[in-house]
């Protein structure tokens, strides 16, 4: 029974990969030797040209950077927003105190499409339409949600008595917040950054909502670009979505510990 | 402890400023929108009353849209789940090489869906694509153990060309990337899971299936609830995938919500219709999202 379990686990697993190593290999392989003998015949050559054309004709440098560009800022905002907006609900008693948590756990849960339209109206009023500070400005504010739930519930562990040995040392309180409040949050940071690095590099909707200029796209939306550009060659596509998508894997190879925890931290508990 | 009386606010301000701005006067902007007829582009535009959700409830495409919508999520709550929970059981205890077996699971989870739908459309192409490809092998291998199958014909299953296909091939691949997400919030929730109780029921003579289904199952229903809110939502959610692979069609056969209204909307120019599809797309939500809030409420007051 154990055993059978295992070959089961392992079968799936081996399914699961399969999609990501024939990419792997279609991506080194040229569109006429497929064309001509099938995905499972022996490669006639094997070479790079593929990603050198995805990254250089099929633009997907730029894209990359655009994506970086969105990204990094997004992420430093929502966390440094978030960081406060948490302390605020965990330090002070205040009427709507309840009230506000639960409003920013209900608006994580929001389906996107009911923003849609006025964020785009908004970003056109604003004249942001079409530039990487309204993508910036969004994604900062949609997971300010998220991030106050996590960072919240994970400030509350923390001992009062901590935060009121400084008030008796006479720390106002955004010297509380910088000396004991950000340190002791800084391991659910790492949580946080690296899970929503992937949630942000990853959008794809919102790319598509806010902005028009080719040049300005992320990678993910760059791609259907790249898709229309070489439509049917699909070596080259292949190839320039595993470029798209190597940031996050090194991401989630080197902190995978993180990400899993951040996961984990809003779903459970402790 | 007392405190200044806008010492919150001086914290809050910002945060919940940027919000409001961006997340929830949205939120009702687009319910006042959707009694309307404005065209996104005109500074005219006039209160249509309920002529929106009228002509919505009359349309053929709300109703394919909507019925796929309940049909991923019908697939997304049983066979990730069942899966995932499977899996996540399996590898709780000491298997060897479990780190890789994990990794093999939630690795499609960190690829954005446009990739992954990139990928999927490749292995779903009739003559270049994976899964054709493998068939027509396989029904060549069949072929020649004296079975009457044409190979050819492998390569003529238009995976997301057909309308009966098209949608069940999109939520395969949609499922091929949520059932590591299940997983690992099962992994996490076995963690919390009572092993002296266990070990009681053991020595009682409990089955494994009575073990799990009496003591572990009931202790993981906290993550079970989350596990099921999360799965809903992103099924009334999907855009993406359905969007990179077949925007939707053919003849509407893959369309789901979130799609039909990003075409009204932002194709077709009409901003109060797509207004009234995401408000009924919300008001679906809304219950799973009572659920969350009311199992948050409950933790709250423990």
């Amino acid at each position: 029974m154990r055993r059978l379990v295992l070959i089961v686990v392992w079968a799936g697993a081996l399914l699961w990969l399969f999609p990501i190593g024939a990419a792997f290999v279609t991506s080194l392989r040229t569109q006429t030797d497929i064309s001509a003998h099938g995905f499972w015949s022996v490669p006639r050559e094997v070479s790079f040209a593929n990603y050198a054309a995805a990254w250089d004709r099929g633009r997907v440098n730029r894209y990359l950077l655009n994506s970086f560009i969105i990204t990094i800022p997004s992420i430093v905002g929502m966390l440094a927003l978030s960081s406060m907006s948490a302390y605020a609900l965990v330090r002070f008693r205040f009427r709507f105190n309840r009230g506000l948590y639960f409003m920013f756990v209900a608006g994580m849960l929001l389906p996107f499409q009911i923003l849609m339209l006025p964020v785009f109206q908004l970003s056109n009023r604003l004249g942001l339409y079409d530039t990487h500070l309204a993508l910036i400005l969004f994604h900062t504010a949609f997971q300010i949600g998220f991030c106050t739930f996590v960072l919240r519930n994970f400030m509350r562990t923390v001992p009062v008595s901590l935060f009121e040995s400084a008030v008796i040392d006479g720390a106002g309180e955004w010297t509380i917040y910088r000396r004991i409040g950000l340190p002791l949050i800084l391991p659910a940071f790492a949580a946080l950054a690296t899970l929503e690095f992937t949630w942000v590099f990853n959008d794809y909707l919102w790319a598509l909502v806010l902005l028009s200029s080719d040049s300005l796209k992320p990678v993910t939306a760059g791609l259907s670009t790249l898709m229309g550009q070489f439509v049917n060659d699909w070596p080259l596509i292949v190839s320039g979505s595993l470029l798209a998508a190597v940031p996050t894997l090194v991401v989630f190879f080197a902190l995978q510990r993180y990400f899993i925890e951040g996961l984990t931290m809003g779903a459970t508990k402790g | 402890m007392r405190h200044h009386p806008l010492a919150p606010l001086s914290f809050l301000l910002l945060p919940l400023g940027l919000y409001v701005v961006w997340v929830i006067y949205p939120t009702f902007a687009t319910m006042a929108m959707a009694f309307t007829d404005w065209d996104g582009i005109s500074a005219q535009w006039n209160w249509v009353g309920l002529a929106n959700f009228e002509r919505l409830f009359a349309d053929r495409v709300f109703w394919l849209s909507l019925g796929n919508n309940l049909r991923w999520v019908a697939v997304f709550v049983t066979i990730p789940l069942a899966m995932g929970l499977a899996l996540a059981l399996a590898l709780n205890r000491n298997v060897r090489f479990d780190r890789f077996l994990k990794i093999a699971y939630y690795l499609p989870m960190v690829l954005a869906f446009v990739v992954i739908g990139l990928m999927w459309a490749w292995i779903y192409h009739p003559r270049q694509g994976l899964v054709n490809n493998t068939l027509f092998h396989l029904y060549g291998f069949a072929q020649s153990l004296g079975f009457d199958v044409n190979p050819l014909a492998a390569r003529r299953i238009g995976w997301l060309g057909d309308p009966n296909l098209a949608m069940g091939s999109i939520i395969a691949a949609a499922t091929w990337q949520h059932v590591g997400y299940v997983m690992i919030l099962y992994l996490a929730g076995l963690k919390t899971v009572n092993t002296e109780l266990l070990d009681a029921g053991q020595v009682d003579g409990a089955s494994p299936w009575q073990l799990f289904r009496y003591i572990t199952f009931p202790q993981l229903a906290p993550v079970t609830t989350i596990v099921l809110v999360i799965t809903v939502i992103q099924s009334l959610r999907a855009f993406d995938l359905v969007y990179v692979m077949t925007r939707g069609g053919p003849f509407n056969s893959s369309n789901v919500l979130a799609n039909f209204m990003y075409i009204e909307a932002f194709m077709n120019y009409n901003m109060g219709y797509g207004a009234a599809i995401a408000v009924v797309l919300f008001l679906i939500s809304v219950g799973f999202i009572a659920a969350y809030l009311y199992r948050v409420v409950q933790e709250e007051e423990r």
